[in-house]
């Protein structure tokens, strides 16, 4: 008993040697609300790394690497061919509990930063996150380079909601650091999950998480409530709103 | 001026919002159409998706399509006994059409479905009243009188009812069946319908020009009320923000196209009104045809979480 007690002091004590330094991190706002004139935002994070009496005294310069990701949900990639001279859809790809938001920074390349081997372990860059797809029965990630996984990435990059910048992350001190999130004005709803991976001479030597979420209030709120849980109710109020409408203006407009 | 749909889960701006209302609304006011061909590829271009604009957009054309039936009430347009006999129908089409329509879905391929028989019908329906205007309208310039209208097989049919406004002795089968058809279609199809019911009303049935468009606004209104109901039941999908502002947008258009309309000649507003449908019919056939400009479509099968 006093043996196990002894080998598991050890290891936290080894543990501790291996994260000798800490992560505090704070977002400048945790919960995002989403209101009638609301078209976008940027978040901003700071952070410092916390040195201990453990740190190894020529550890001097760090390197940071943000990943935020929304909430997850199923999409389908599809790829148009030709097919008796119309374009239609022929193939399809299905991508499981993907982040609908995805944003990777860092304070420089990501090449720079570690060795690909470390950077396809932790999930740096585009190219490594994990997106888990159907593939005929089987759940897997495919190879960067496939057709339906660029394209994915592609498009949801077009409209703001994949990033990858490898200059988002400035340090003011070497161990005070900053960086934006840049929300787009069509940024899903939900929780998003933050991790602060941080990097010295190419070693992964820490993490840290936190979150924030964007949420619907008020109006907004009550309308996505309503409509969700009292379909009926909400198709007549639309319904009777529909017909009002068009009674009034007929009213209005009336010449005669 | 920016405003957040609560549904679609994206910010427009309110003023081209509007603007797109008043526009189809002026289009729909004219031809007596409920314009769902026109608005919800507007939508899906300006970023909401294709299941929230269609479902939203069903209650934007029931709006105005009460307004311009309104409208047409109180200039006596609207004949009743003919609204119910084909509201019969519709409301039996619409039905049929929603059973249809999942499973189709099921199938896959659905999307596909869709783009062709918007191209096929619309292509079809906008050159032939193209051409019928055409020719109409050479025969006023050359001053001919037009050909007697003469009766068809559809007016041999038996149950005949006498439609004291339209001023016509018809059988009902033929007005049943045409209601099940464009109920059927505009369900499967997410459009009112009022675009091929028009004309059949006219060519087919032999409808008189002064009460077919209103009588077809009060086919649109109450299946397209029936739509919306059904998308908020099932999909609940309908964003009553993009929808309320699509309606006042909507009637205020529907009001002027209504006088617009009744100022242009008959021949004229379908030779219009078919050359429309035929450029949006032709657009969506060169959709199908060029190649994308990306082969790759993403499509979002909802949030968890």
């Amino acid at each position: 008993m006093k043996r196990a007690a002894l080998a598991a002091l050890l290891v936290l004590l080894l543990g501790s040697v291996a994260h000798a330094e800490r992560l505090i991190v704070s977002v400048s706002n945790h919960r995002v609300t989403v209101t009638p004139n609301y078209s976008g935002e940027e978040l901003v994070l700071f952070g410092s790394v916390e040195k201990d009496a453990t740190t190894p005294a020529d550890r001097t310069a760090y390197d940071l690497v943000v990943t935020v990701m929304g909430p997850r949900a199923d999409m389908v990639t599809r790829r148009k061919e030709r097919t008796f001279g119309i374009w239609i859809n022929t193939d399809y790809r299905q991508f499981l509990q993907v982040p609908s938001y995805l944003a990777l920074f860092a304070n420089r390349s990501f090449e720079i930063i570690t060795s690909p081997e470390i950077a396809r372990r932790q999930q740096i860059g585009l190219n490594n996150v994990l997106l888990t797809q159907r593939v005929s029965g089987d759940y897997a990630d495919v190879v960067p380079n496939d057709a339906f996984r660029s394209a994915f990435i592609r498009l949801r990059t077009q409209r703001g909601l994949y990033r990858e910048d490898a200059s988002a992350v400035t340090f003011l001190t070497p161990t005070l650091f900053r960086t934006g999130i840049p929300l787009p004005a069509e940024v899903p709803i939900g929780t998003y999950e933050v991790e602060i991976k941080l990097f010295a001479n190419g070693a992964f030597i820490g993490k840290t998480e936190t979150a924030f979420e964007i949420v619907k209030v008020g109006f907004e709120q009550f309308v996505a409530t309503t409509a969700r849980q009292n379909g009926l109710i909400y198709g007549l109020v639309t319904a009777a709103m529909a017909l009002m409408t068009g009674w009034m203006a007929s009213i209005v407009f009336r010449k005669d | 001026m920016q405003l957040y749909l609560p549904i679609a889960d994206l910010p427009v701006n309110v003023f081209l919002v509007l603007a797109m209302g008043a526009a189809v609304g002026f289009v729909s006011g004219m031809f007596g159409i409920g314009g769902g061909f026109l608005m919800t590829p507007l939508l899906i271009f300006i970023g909401i998706t294709p299941a929230a604009a269609v479902a939203s957009v069903a209650s934007h054309i029931a709006a105005s399509s009460f307004s311009g039936a309104l409208t047409y009430w109180r200039r006596r347009a609207i004949d009743p006994a003919l609204a119910g006999v084909l509201l019969c129908g519709g409301v039996t089409g619409t039905a049929l059409g929603v059973w249809t329509f999942t499973q189709l879905r099921a199938l896959g391929q659905l999307d596909l479905m869709i783009a062709l028989s918007y191209v096929v019908l619309l292509t079809t329906v906008g050159s032939l009243m193209f051409s019928e205007g055409l020719r109409a309208l050479m025969r006023t310039r050359r001053g001919t009188v037009p050909p007697r209208r003469t009766h068809n097989w559809i007016h041999g049919l038996p149950l005949k009812m006498r439609f004291k406004r339209s001023k016509i002795y018809l059988s009902v089968i033929p007005i049943v069946v045409v209601g099940i058809v464009i109920g059927f279609i505009g369900a499967v199809m997410g459009i009112g319908g009022g675009f091929i019911l028009v004309p059949i009303m006219i060519y087919v049935l032999r409808v008189p020009t002064s009460t077919v468009i209103g009588t077809s606004m009060v086919l649109t209104l109450v299946t397209m009320l029936f739509a919306t109901m059904l998308h908020a039941v099932t999909n609940h999908l309908v964003d009553a923000v993009l929808a309320l502002i699509l309606m006042v947008g909507g009637v205020t258009g529907a009001q002027f196209g209504a006088r617009a309309g009744q100022k242009i000649r008959g021949e004229q507003l379908r030779l219009l009104l078919g050359l429309l449908i035929l450029s949006v019919g032709v657009r969506f056939a060169v959709e199908l045809v060029i190649r994308p400009e990306d082969l790759f479509t993403i499509r979002e099968l909802g949030v968890s979480g």
